[in-house]
């Protein structure tokens, strides 16, 4: 929700209508709840409401049932306005079992609505959760209203035409309470069917059984007795741009945001990656591409996903790799070879909590660093960062278009919130793209019939020469290279010219990307609240709120964060105080003052989580206090 | 993948202007020789021919020939050159690598290599000794060596390369040495081979680890240390004196006297280079008791990774077209009026 928890009534408490609202599923990891908040989003879509999700889920596949580490969330924030965040605190908490209650109850609004499985709150469960008592019975849920009934029961009564076991009725339990939220926000079941013939074409028996507990709960919240808390809530579409939408997840707005930029640069491109968590849905996403020039290779490792995608720009292809922080890690060294080489190459970071293993499923800003500085030597390095899942589409292609154009690896930042997080995009129209073909050199450029493999164009970029043209022969490798010929030089004149040559290039960027403008106020406010990467979303809601206030305060939000635009140092100059919210300890605010020498103040959050929206808020107004 | 067209080259065509920059009497100036005479031999296109190699005195090697070349980054050569071939599945791809660079840093890549089966040659040039780095024992080097970093003596034990080659699924495994008039012959057969051909050449690092190979590789009594085994014909030497026979009750290959020309009633073997169980115990066969096995040790084609991955992709796009505008609107959509 966009504003204060406390500031809203929830849901049911009030008569009117709301304009938005929040809702988590939770329940073990092997409830299904990710496939129901997916599908829950879909029908969300469908029917026209803005919205942005928010899973939550354990490292763990199957963590021990019943367990609290083991609950796994997807949290839904949707409504009849523009919706920013996946919702500071939900207004409906559906909780699968004991644990999943314990876990999400602190959250849970005031006054919101729980619906709880009674079959699933055991003696044996509650012990799990470290229940002394049962919640549901000891009065400790007095301030919220709670709608239990036995969920499971219903579900093995609904399927209990088609056959099925005990165990395997019971997995039919999300779809049961899917069928009850569909209901209770009235939305249609027909997508979902579809969806369920679709997804277990060869087991009939399987969806039909998914189907009846979809349309069981559906009819438990039409026709049952239920108690005031629940009602029906009828959620305007949005007002939107008139045009084709789909839901989009980050992961998949990279991988067609490549697809989309190798063609621009009419490239085949070669995908090198290796499975991390919460990376790899790009490298499946792309495996299915094969049509679009796409060839995916799931190396030994992170060091040979990047080699093999170096080895392909070398070749002739545009070289991707993806990973996240620790595999990213690894691939440093080279990062360092495409960079001295001049070769294009795509780095994708699906950023997680760190360092080494840390948080592998959570969310976090903290390889800034590792992007801007994090290889030996002077190795400069264009960085830019998506706002959202949407947005990473863009970023995708010009992450391709900078490193096409300039011969150098670009590093494209998201993260894990980024890559699981849905949200409905406008689906663009090709035609708008501006394209940016790669040239090949095809004949020698030098002198008197001389090959000049380091001559630079008016961007300061190489000519890019494919092995297997005539008369071009030639060695590039990672020893220093000579500023024209590029054969091996230790010359110290050299060695200086090249290093500034390599700066300047990735510099000159600077004066190649729209100039940074601000997204809310404008330039000379009290305060700017600075941003990259996916705190998009809750830094832009706190600050509209800021201004609907009548605070001075005005957003701005880096895609490119190195280099930064041109006017970046006259823009932040031109604010009385600037603060910079990240999911880490501060390290855009490092560069920012590294960069800008401004006094940049840093509010930081690590735990796993993206902001909450009243969290900047009480931010902004103790920077304006 | 179409045989590309052969053209006429000579042995100067293929020398680079650049200063070869190895110690004089470098058992690398032996093998670049030998590549430069083979290449010619083999018709080969130098505009289409691309030398990928790790980091260390071997991998030096692209920058002296007249081709394309890659020097990349320590261990990891097998992996930038099975991206330049999938992305360019005509070039003709060789890997330089060394004992160092291939087997303890790039162990990894060297085995995937192998198993995926991706259609190269690999050259490693074995000196049992690191060289760049000043001396120090390596992976291959014997068991006692002593070096900067194991002043008494290393004490773990030597991988063997072929072995490691052959364990980690190669399709073609050839063993030869710097100055061995032979080297050509096993180049050449390896590319022929169809896949990864791995080949391991002994090679003498006069500074840090000289003449350790003299034991079979010197000229005088080579005959009775060099097993030169050739396709079709009886595993002979000592001047046909003695052969390699199998000993049939304890599972393993023996020594044995031939009288006259009667090798077949000595027992020997007559080399099959398709035969994957006794190319296991030629790999492992050790020097001292039997004679070094030099030549084609294994040679058996199966389909290369490349030529995989690209039936794959024209089975899955078979009938269908790209249409990025299509693609962008899949999925459940809904339209906004």
């Amino acid at each position: 929700m966009a504003t204060k928890a406390a500031d809203t009534p929830a849901l049911g408490a009030s008569s009117t209508q709301p304009d938005a609202v929040v809702v988590r599923f939770a329940g073990d990891s092997g409830d299904g709840m990710q496939l129901t908040g997916g599908q829950f989003t879909l029908s969300t879509a469908l029917a026209g409401n803005d919205l942005a999700t928010f899973p939550d889920f354990p490292a763990e596949i199957r963590a021990p049932q019943g367990t609290l580490f083991g609950v796994s969330a997807f949290q839904i924030n949707f409504g009849s306005r523009e919706i920013s965040t996946a919702g500071d605190a939900p207004d409906v908490l559906v909780a699968m079992n004991p644990a999943a209650l314990k876990v999400n109850l602190p959250s849970l609004k005031p006054g919101g609505l729980i619906i709880a499985d009674t079959g699933e709150f055991t003696k044996r469960n509650l012990d799990k959760a470290k229940y002394a008592s049962n919640p549901l019975e000891d009065g400790s849920l007095d301030k919220w209203q709670v709608l239990a009934f036995d969920i499971s029961a219903m579900t093995v009564e609904a399927v209990k035409p088609f056959g099925l076991g005990n165990k395997d009725a019971l997995r039919s339990k999300n779809m049961w309470t899917l069928g009850l939220a569909l209901w209770m926000f009235d939305r249609s079941r027909e997508p979902i069917e579809q969806w369920l013939k679709g997804k277990f074409k060869n087991k009939p028996d399987i969806a039909d059984a998914n189907i009846a507990a979809l349309n069981a709960g559906h009819a438990y919240g039409e026709t049952a007795e239920l108690s005031a808390p629940l009602k029906q809530v009828h959620m305007a579409p949005v007002a939107s741009d008139p045009g084709l939408y789909r839901t989009i997840t980050g992961a998949e707005a990279v991988s067609l945001g490549l697809v989309a930029g190798a063609q621009l640069a009419e490239l085949p491109m070669f995908f090198g990656g290796y499975p991390i968590t919460p990376a790899s849905a790009i490298l499946h996403h792309l495996a299915r591409m094969k049509e679009y020039g796409v060839t995916t290779f799931q190396a030994e490792d992170e060091i040979a996903a990047i080699c093999s995608a170096i080895g392909a720009s070398y070749a002739g292809s545009l070289g991707v790799t993806s990973s996240s922080g620790p595999g990213i890690a690894l691939k440093g060294e080279a990062m360092g070879l495409g960079i001295i080489t001049e070769l294009p190459l795509v780095i994708i970071n699906s950023q997680r909590g760190g360092p080494s293993t840390g948080l592998p499923t959570k969310t976090e800003q903290s390889d800034l660093y590792q992007a801007v500085y994090g290889r030996n030597g002077d190795a400069p390095m264009p960085v830019i960062a998506a706002s959202s899942p949407a947005d990473a589409f863009e970023c995708a292609i010009e992450a391709c278009r900078i490193a096409v154009e300039y011969m150098t690896p670009v590093m494209l930042l998201t993260d894990g919130y980024i890559a699981n997080a849905a949200e409905p995009w406008k689906v663009p129209d090709p035609a708008s793209f501006k394209p940016f073909p790669a040239k090949f050199l095809t004949e020698k450029n030098g002198p008197d019939d001389t090959l000049l493999t380091y001559k630079r164009d008016e961007k300061g970029a190489r000519p890019w020469i494919k092995p297997g043209t005539p008369g071009l022969m030639h060695r590039i490798g990672g020893i220093e290279k000579d500023s024209l010929t590029g054969n091996i030089s230790y010359d110290p004149a050299n060695h200086q010219l090249m290093t500034d040559l390599r700066k300047a290039k990735v510099d000159g960027i600077a004066n190649d990307v729209p100039a940074q403008g601000t997204c809310l106020g404008e330039p000379g406010a009290k305060l700017a609240v600075v941003g990259w990467g996916s705190t998009y979303g809750p830094i832009h809601r706190a600050v509209a709120v800021a201004r609907e206030k009548g605070l001075d305060v005005a957003h701005v939000h880096f895609r490119h964060i190195w280099p930064m635009p041109a006017n970046t140092g006259e823009l932040l100059r031109s604010f009385d105080k600037v603060l910079v919210p990240e999911m880490n300890t501060g390290q855009f605010k490092t560069v920012l003052r590294d960069q800008f020498l401004i006094d940049a103040q840093s509010y930081t959050k690590t735990n796993g989580l993206p902001f909450y929206i009243h969290e900047l808020e009480a931010a902004i107004e103790e920077a304006l206090s | 993948m179409n045989a590309p067209a052969k053209i006429e080259t000579t042995l100067k065509d293929w020398e680079t202007d650049q200063e070869v920059r190895w110690c004089p009497g470098c058992g690398d100036y032996a093998i670049l020789k030998a590549v430069q005479r083979t290449l010619p031999q083999l018709g080969a296109n130098p505009a289409n021919t691309c030398f990928i190699s790790g980091i260390g005195c071997s991998s030096r090697f692209p920058y002296y020939m007249e081709t394309y070349g890659f020097h990349t980054i320590h261990g990891r050569a097998p992996a930038f050159a099975t991206g330049a071939k999938l992305a360019n599945p005509d070039l003709d791809i060789w890997l330089v690598t060394g004992d160092g660079d291939g087997l303890s840093i790039g162990g990894n890549h060297l085995m995937h290599v192998l198993r995926r089966n991706v259609n190269m040659q690999i050259m490693l040039f074995n000196n049992e000794i690191y060289g760049l780095t000043k001396g120090q024992y390596s992976p291959t080097s014997r068991e006692g060596t002593r070096s900067p970093s194991t002043p008494l003596g290393s004490v773990d034990h030597p991988a063997r390369p072929a072995a490691f080659a052959l364990g980690a699924g190669a399709r073609f495994v050839g063993r030869g040495f710097d100055v061995s008039k032979n080297l050509p012959d096993v180049l050449k057969a390896a590319h022929a081979h169809q896949g990864a051909a791995f080949v391991e050449i002994f090679q003498n690092c006069i500074v840090y680890n000289k003449d350790v190979f003299n034991d079979f590789a010197a000229p005088k009594g080579a005959e009775d240390r060099q097993l030169w085994l050739e396709n079709g014909q009886p595993m002979l030497f000592a001047g046909g004196t003695k052969g390699i026979a199998l000993d049939k009750d304890n599972l393993c290959l023996k020594v044995v006297d031939v009288e006259g020309d009667d090798w077949e009633t000595a027992g020997v073997i007559v080399h099959d280079v398709t035969n994957r169980s006794i190319a296991h115990m030629l790999v492992e066969l050790p020097f001292g008791p039997f004679p070094m096995a030099l030549g084609v040790l294994y040679d058996d084609p199966r389909p290369s990774y490349e030529v995989s991955v690209a039936a794959e992709r024209e089975k899955a796009i078979a009938g269908k077209q790209a249409n990025l505008a299509k693609l962008l609107g899949t999925g459940q959509t809904w339209t906004v009026e």
